[in-house]
C-alpha cells in the first residue's frame, strides 16, 4: 500500500531543472533509500515533498490526499516528519526544551498563552530523550552539544511529531564511523518499534545496503531506477552513473 | 493559568512592588513622578520585547500602538465623555486591532523588510495624528484630557499606574512563559525548523505582534492621562527608537531586561538633561556601547560577571 506518491514532479529553478518528471511511490513500512551523486536532486526532492519548496509541476499525495503546495506546518500535522542534512535544531534552547516544544507543537498547544510551557508533556519529553540517549544532556544548551549528539537531537525532534512517515536527509552526514553505526542501529530500532515508514538519503553505501529494503536512484533530477537492493546493485544504468563511479574511485 | 514564577524571581518582584507601594510615604513629588513614568516605559519596553526577544523580529514602529492607546483613551474620555472603565479597554482593544492589521502585512516579510514596514505603518499613524486636527489636535497635541476624579491627583494616579502595570507585567510574564511563549522562542531560534515541527510561524509572529501592540496600548493609555495630553511626538519614529534602545540596553534575552533598560535610560536622561542639552548624543553613545560590547544588554553583562565569579570561587 502506498503512503506517499509523487506524479510527474518537476522543479525548475529558473531554467535549471533540479527535479525532472519524477513519479515515485513509497509503500507502508518500507525502509526506502534515495541515492544519487551529489547534485542529483535528493534534497530538493525532500523539500518538494515536505512543503519547503513548491513544485513547478506535478503532484504529491500523502495517505491518499493531495498535499502539493501545502505549507510545512500542515504537512507535519498529517504525519510526515523530516530531519535535515545540516543540523537544524533550536540552538539557544536547552535540549529538553527542544523536544518539549516539538511536543507542544504536535499537540497544537502552541497558540495557548495561559498554560505554562515548562509543565507540558514532561513524561514524553524525558522518554524521547532516553530513546536517543540524551537524558544526561537534558539541561545543556542544544547548540553546544557535539555534532553527533545534535544529530540525535534532530532525530528526536522529528520523532516528537509522532510521524507515520519519517524523511531523513543524510542522517549520518559528518559522523565518525562509530557514530554512524550507532545512529543506524538506533534508526533501525526506532523504525521497527514505532512501525515507521522511512525514506532517507545517504551517501554511505554500507548504510544504504545495510538497512534499505528498497532503493531509488536519482541522477540529474531524474529517477533512473527503483527496486530491491539487489536489482539496483546490478542495474547497468545505475552502475554506469553511480555505483561504478564509486568503485572506480575506491580502486 | 497562574503565575509559575521561580520563587527567587517572585520574591524580588514582590519586594519591588512593595517598595513602590510605600514610595508615597517619602512625600517626594519628584520621586512619584519619576516612578510613574518609569513604570509606564517599563511596560512599553517589555511589550516591545515580545516582538524582539521572543519572536526574533525587530519593530522600528512600536510607538504607533503606544500613541493609539493614548489618543483613543484621551479622545473618548474628553471629547465623548466616556467613563474610564469603557475608554481604557476601548483604547487597548483598538491598539490591538491596529497591531493585528499591521501584523497581517508585516509577517509576510522577515528581517529588515519586516522592520521597515513597521516603521512605515508607524509614520502613517503619526501622519494621521498630525493631519486630523479636528480630532487629535494636530501638532498642538490633544490637551486637557479629562482624567477621572478618583485618580486626578499625584498619589492616587501613582497607585492606579502601579496596579495596572503590575497586572499587565504579570500577564505578559505568563504569556511569555506559556506554551505559546516557548514555541515563539523556537520560531525565533529557527524559523524553518519551527515550521517543520508543525508551528504556523507566520501566525505565531503575528500573535506576538498583537500581544506587543496590546500592552503598548495599555502603557500609552496610562501615559495620556498622566500627561493630561497626547502629542504627535508619541507616534514619531524617535519614540520608537527610544523604546528600542531601552529594550536592547536591558537585554532582549531576558524577560525583565527591558524594564531595567527603561529605568536606567530614563534616569540617565533625567541626569543628562541637567548637565547638557545634547541628550540624543548621549543616547547615541549608549546605543554604540550596547551594540559593540553589550549585545545582550545589562542583564547579559550581569550574567557574564556572575558566571565568572562562580567559576573563580569554584577554582
Amino acid at each position: 500500500m502506498s503512503v506517499l506518491e509523487t506524479r510527474g514532479l518537476v522543479k525548475d529553478f529558473g531554467g535549471f531543472v533540479a527535479i525532472n518528471d519524477v513519479s515515485f511511490t513509497l509503500d507502508h513500512a518500507q525502509k526506502h533509500a534515495i541515492i544519487g551523486p551529489n547534485g542529483a536532486g535528493k534534497t530538493t526532492f525532500f523539500n518538494l515533498i515536505t512543503g519547503h519548496l513548491e513544485p513547478s509541476r506535478g503532484t504529491v499525495r500523502f495517505d491518499g490526499r493531495e498535499i502539493t503546495g501545502m505549507p510545512p506546518h500542515r504537512i507535519v500535522k498529517l504525519g510526515l516528519a523530516r530531519s535535515f542534512q545540516r543540523i537544524n535544531i533550536f540552538p539557544r534552547m536547552t535540549v529538553w526544551q527542544n523536544i518539549q516544544t516539538a511536543l507542544i507543537a504536535r499537540d497544537g498547544k502552541h497558540f495557548n498563552m495561559l498554560i505554562a510551557g515548562a509543565s507540558q508533556n514532561r513524561q514524553e519529553t524525558s522518554e524521547l530523550l532516553d530513546l536517543v540517549s540524551l537524558d544526561t544532556e537534558s539541561d545543556e544548551i542544544a547548540g553546544e552539544l557535539s555534532y553527533g549528539k545534535q544529530k540525535q537531537l534532530e532525530l528526536a525532534i522529528a520523532l516528537a511529531e509522532n510521524p507515520s512517515v519519517l524523511l531523513l536527509d543524510e542522517p549520518t552526514a559528518g559522523m565518525s564511523p562509530q557514530e554512524t553505526r550507532d545512529a543506524i542501529a538506533l534508526i533501525d530500532q526506532i523504525a521497527v518499534t514505532r512501525q515507521l515508514t522511512l525514506l532517507f538519503t545517504e551517501h554511505d553505501m554500507n548504510v544504504v545496503f545495510g538497512i534499505a529494503d528498497r532503493i531509488s536512484v536519482l541522477h540529474h533530477g531524474e529517477l533512473i531506477a527503483s527496486g530491491e537492493p539487489e536489482e539496483v546493485r546490478t542495474d547497468a544504468e545505475v552502475r554506469r552513473v553511480y555505483l561504478g563511479e564509486n568503485e572506480h574511485a575506491a580502486a | 493559568m497562574g503565575l509559575h514564577m521561580p520563587r527567587g524571581t517572585l520574591i524580588v518582584c514582590l519586594l519591588i512592588v512593595g517598595a513602590l507601594a510605600l514610595l508615597p510615604l517619602l512625600e517626594s513629588r519628584y520621586l512619584i513622578d519619576l516612578a510613574t513614568e518609569i513604570m509606564v516605559y517599563a511596560l512599553f519596553a517589555l511589550s516591545l520585547n515580545v516582538i524582539i526577544g521572543f519572536s526574533g523580529n525587530v519593530s522600528f514602529g512600536h510607538a504607533a500602538y503606544f500613541a493609539i492607546g493614548g489618543y483613543v483613551n484621551a479622545i473618548l474620555l474628553t471629547t465623548y465623555g466616556w467613563p474610564l472603565w469603557l475608554s481604557f479597554p476601548a483604547a487597548v482593544v483598538l491598539s490591538a486591532l491596529a497591531a493585528a492589521f499591521v501584523a497581517y502585512f508585516c509577517t509576510r516579510l522577515t528581517d529588515i523588510y519586516f522592520a521597515m514596514l513597521t516603521l512605515a505603518f508607524s509614520m502613517l499613524v503619526w501622519a494621521i495624528a498630525f493631519k486630523w486636527r479636528s480630532v487629535t489636535g494636530g501638532d498642538d497635541g490633544f490637551v486637557g484630557v479629562a482624567v477621572p476624579a478618583f485618580i486626578d491627583s499625584r498619589v492616587p494616579f501613582f497607585y492606579f499606574t502601579l496596579v495596572i502595570v503590575t497586572g499587565s507585567i504579570a500577564l505578559l510574564w505568563t504569556i511569555c512563559h506559556s506554551a505559546f511563549g516557548q514555541a515563539l522562542v523556537a520560531v525565533r531560534e529557527n524559523l524553518t525548523r519551527a515550521g517543520f515541527i508543525g508551528v504556523n510561524t507566520r501566525m505565531m509572529r503575528g500573535l506576538a505582534f498583537v500581544v506587543a501592540g496590546t500592552f503598548a496600548g495599555v502603557a500609552g493609555a496610562i501615559f495620556a492621562m498622566y500627561n493630561r495630553g497626547v502629542y504627535t511626538e508619541s507616534a514619531f519614529w524617535t519614540e520608537s527608537a527610544q523604546v528600542l534602545i531601552m529594550t536592547l540596553l536591558g537585554g532582549m534575552y531576558s524577560f525583565f531586561g527591558p524594564a531595567i533598560g527603561a529605568a536606567v535610560l530614563y534616569i540617565l536622561e533625567r541626569f543628562a538633561n541637567e548637565y547638557t542639552e545634547y541628550w540624543p548624543t548621549v543616547a547615541g553613545l549608549i546605543l554604540l556601547v550596547i551594540v559593540l560590547v553589550l549585545p545582550e544588554g545589562l542583564v547579559g553583562l550581569a550574567r557574564r560577571i556572575g558566571a565568572r565569579l562562580v567559576r573563580r570561587s569554584g577554582a
